[in-house]
């Protein structure tokens, strides 16, 4: 008889449940000729990783020798310990230097991106369109393409060869702020509702509720972040000229062009810096997925 | 009688609930906390993204050698000498065609790869993470294992191995513009490293296609596989295919990684974004130059991803709900 009741809405229809149901009909390819590709291309896929790997362990004359094997006679575990031996070569460092850049960029880029989107989302501001576009703005300026002039900037405020100047311009993604905001503009309006009827202004709703209610996303935006910061080569380039300041990528770069080659050292840094990546490829792939799969349909 | 009695105990509820009333003070302001949420972030972008768009417009309008303040207003000077310098042109020429073909051709191979996964029963994951793992290398590492083992250009290079096999002559992939190898150690690069990106796409987009549209499409008679695909995967899958698209061709623009890192000591093969390296960054710190090209760079990426649009018809393919 009440109507005071505040309403209790329907819960959202079954979504959908990973039920794989059969597509319609085969297809061009027999199953045979499904598995034989599918070979065929894993072993394409795979073969630059496995010559990364065997050459990491072989010594320099089993790389370059006449007779050039596909499996190595014998395997060279000392060549770990005589890259991070090596005085010469400051490898250790350019990875720390990669581990910092990388975890920074990535918590920098979700705080900034995602309290930015959340208030172009979600609080009501008679002008919040004009900014939208302002920063929609941006996307179409590629990024690589300002990286003169931002390096003229940062040069002129000091940050050369410093984690301010590798981390902080980078921290501005228009891109990532978008996909924030399109996120939480599907957000369910009725947490944050009750969690301002429990007395909580948008600070402490955007913290207390919706934060925790959107963990996978943000898993998500933290996996493929942290996979580009890590990658990035032009700007640290740029920004990097003391070789103490370099990350793995331009590390590498530096060893690749230098004349005087160790192989099996520099197929082992190159191991290396793959390496994390390969940890988070394992156990963060659902989330890689899910991030890319969003990133690239609203994109 | 008892029922008004029931409407009596009952008013006192809407009274606990009514607390929910708008905050007043700062902390409730709208105004307030749209600044405190966005106020970070556009000043950054302020300063790190409109700042140097600006700067370096303004720049490119100066004769800037080695100096970011200068005074020497040139006009359009430094525009007509990029447009005159062989090896920018050159480089946005060469770069029109490379994009022309890698963007079909990575297209096509990312779809291919999604539409082959996604047909697979047994080990399905297991696929689908090998084709993607690429996405984790880096495009010096990949560069490095391109250079220095599968296309290395003496004879214990990977390519010249099996060519050996064959009793064909070493190829120096990247060392001798002439003929151009240097583009299939590229593209085959590329093609690594971006396919499972843009794979993963297509298959979230694949599994998104309603099943009824195949299961109509039997009862009318249509065959499985060339017919459904084009006439059902395909048209269902245009959203993506122009997401990837757009991404593929800026991606493709923009390459620099891989070009400064095969061709470093070379003078073929520059992409715009290494030529603008050199003449920035390089011994002339020519920022003037270095900035009209810039801007001519994003005029003309501007430029070909709406003609793009148009040709694909950008959000016609978003009537998927």
């Amino acid at each position: 008889m009440t109507t005071t009741m505040p309403e209790v809405r329907e819960s959202a229809p079954p979504s959908g449940k990973p039920v794989r149901v059969k597509r319609g009909g085969g297809g061009v390819m027999s199953s045979t000729g499904l598995y034989i590709a599918t070979g065929v291309a894993t072993f394409l896929f795979l073969v630059p990783f496995y010559l990364l790997v065997r050459n990491a362990l072989s010594t320099d004359a089993e790389i370059t020798g006449e007779n050039w094997k596909f499996f190595p006679t014998d395997i060279q575990w000392g060549n770990i310990g005589e890259l991070f031996s090596d005085e010469t070569v400051p490898f250790a460092q350019s990875l720390w230097n990669s581990a910092v850049v990388a975890t920074l960029h990535t918590v920098g880029v979700l705080l900034v991106c995602s309290l930015a989107g959340y208030g172009l989302a979600r609080i009501p501001y008679k002008h919040a369109n004009k900014v939208f576009y302002a920063v929609l703005g941006t996307l179409m300026v590629p990024t690589a393409v300002t990286f003169v002039p931002s390096f003229v900037l940062v040069s002129s405020l000091g940050w050369v060869d410093t984690y301010r100047g590798l981390i902080i311009p980078g921290l501005f993604s228009g891109f990532t702020c978008f996909l924030f905001r399109q996120y939480f503009l599907g957000f369910p309006k009725e947490l944050e509702e009750a969690a301002r009827v429990d007395g909580l202004g948008y600070w402490g709703a955007y913290w207390r509720i919706v934060v925790p209610n959107s963990l996978n996303f943000f898993a998500a935006m933290a996996t493929i972040t942290f996979i580009q910061g890590w990658n990035s080569f032009l700007w640290p380039l740029v920004i990097g000229q003391d070789p103490g300041s370099w990350t793995v990528q331009v590390a590498l770069s530096n060893y690749m062009t230098n004349q005087t080659v160790v192989f099996h050292m520099i197929f082992m840094a190159t191991a290396f810096s793959i390496l994390p990546l390969v940890f988070v490829f394992l156990f963060l792939q659902r989330w890689l997925v899910q991030g890319i799969a969003q990133t690239g349909i609203k994109g | 009688m008892s029922t008004t009695k029931t409407r009596d105990l009952a008013r006192p509820a809407p009274a606990k609930a009514s607390p929910a009333k708008p905050r007043r003070g700062l902390r409730g302001s709208p105004t307030f906390n749209f600044w405190l949420f966005t106020g970070p972030f556009l000043i950054g972008l302020t300063i790190f993204v409109y700042a140097p768009i600006l700067w370096s417009l303004w720049l490119s309008f100066f004769e800037a050698r080695f100096t970011v303040t200068p005074d020497k207003f040139v006009g359009f000077e430094n525009y007509t000498y990029m447009l005159t310098n062989d090896d920018f042109v050159g480089s946005l020429v060469t770069f029109t065609v490379f994009a022309a073909f890698i963007v079909p051709t990575t297209w096509a191979l990312s779809l291919g790869l999604a539409l082959l996964v996604n047909r697979l029963r047994f080990m399905r994951a297991f696929f689908r993470s090998v084709f993607f793992l690429p996405t984790a290398c880096s495009y010096v590492a990949a560069s490095l294992i391109w250079k220095m083992s599968i296309f290395s250009g003496v004879r214990f290079g990977l390519m010249n191995t099996v060519l050996g096999w064959f009793g064909i002559e070493n190829i120096a992939w990247l060392a001798d513009p002439n003929p151009p190898w240097y583009w299939l150690v590229i593209v085959t690069a590329r093609l690594w490293l971006q396919a499972g990106f843009y794979m993963i796409l297509f298959i979230a987009a694949l599994q998104n296609i309603p099943d009824e549209l195949y299961e109509a499409a039997s009862i009318d008679g249509a065959k499985p596989g060339w017919q459904t695909f084009w006439y059902i995967t395909l048209p269902q899958l245009r959203a993506t295919s122009t997401a990837v698209i757009l991404l593929l061709l800026v991606a493709a623009y923009q390459a620099f990684d891989e070009f400064f890192n095969l061709l470093s000591k070379t003078t073929w093969g520059r992409p715009p974004l290494v030529e603008l390296y050199y003449k920035a960054l390089g011994e002339s710190q020519d920022y003037g130059a270095g900035s009209a090209g810039a801007v001519i760079l994003t005029v003309l990426i501007c430029a070909v991803t709406l003609l793009q649009g148009k040709i694909m018809g950008f959000g016609r393919g978003e009537e998927s709900k």
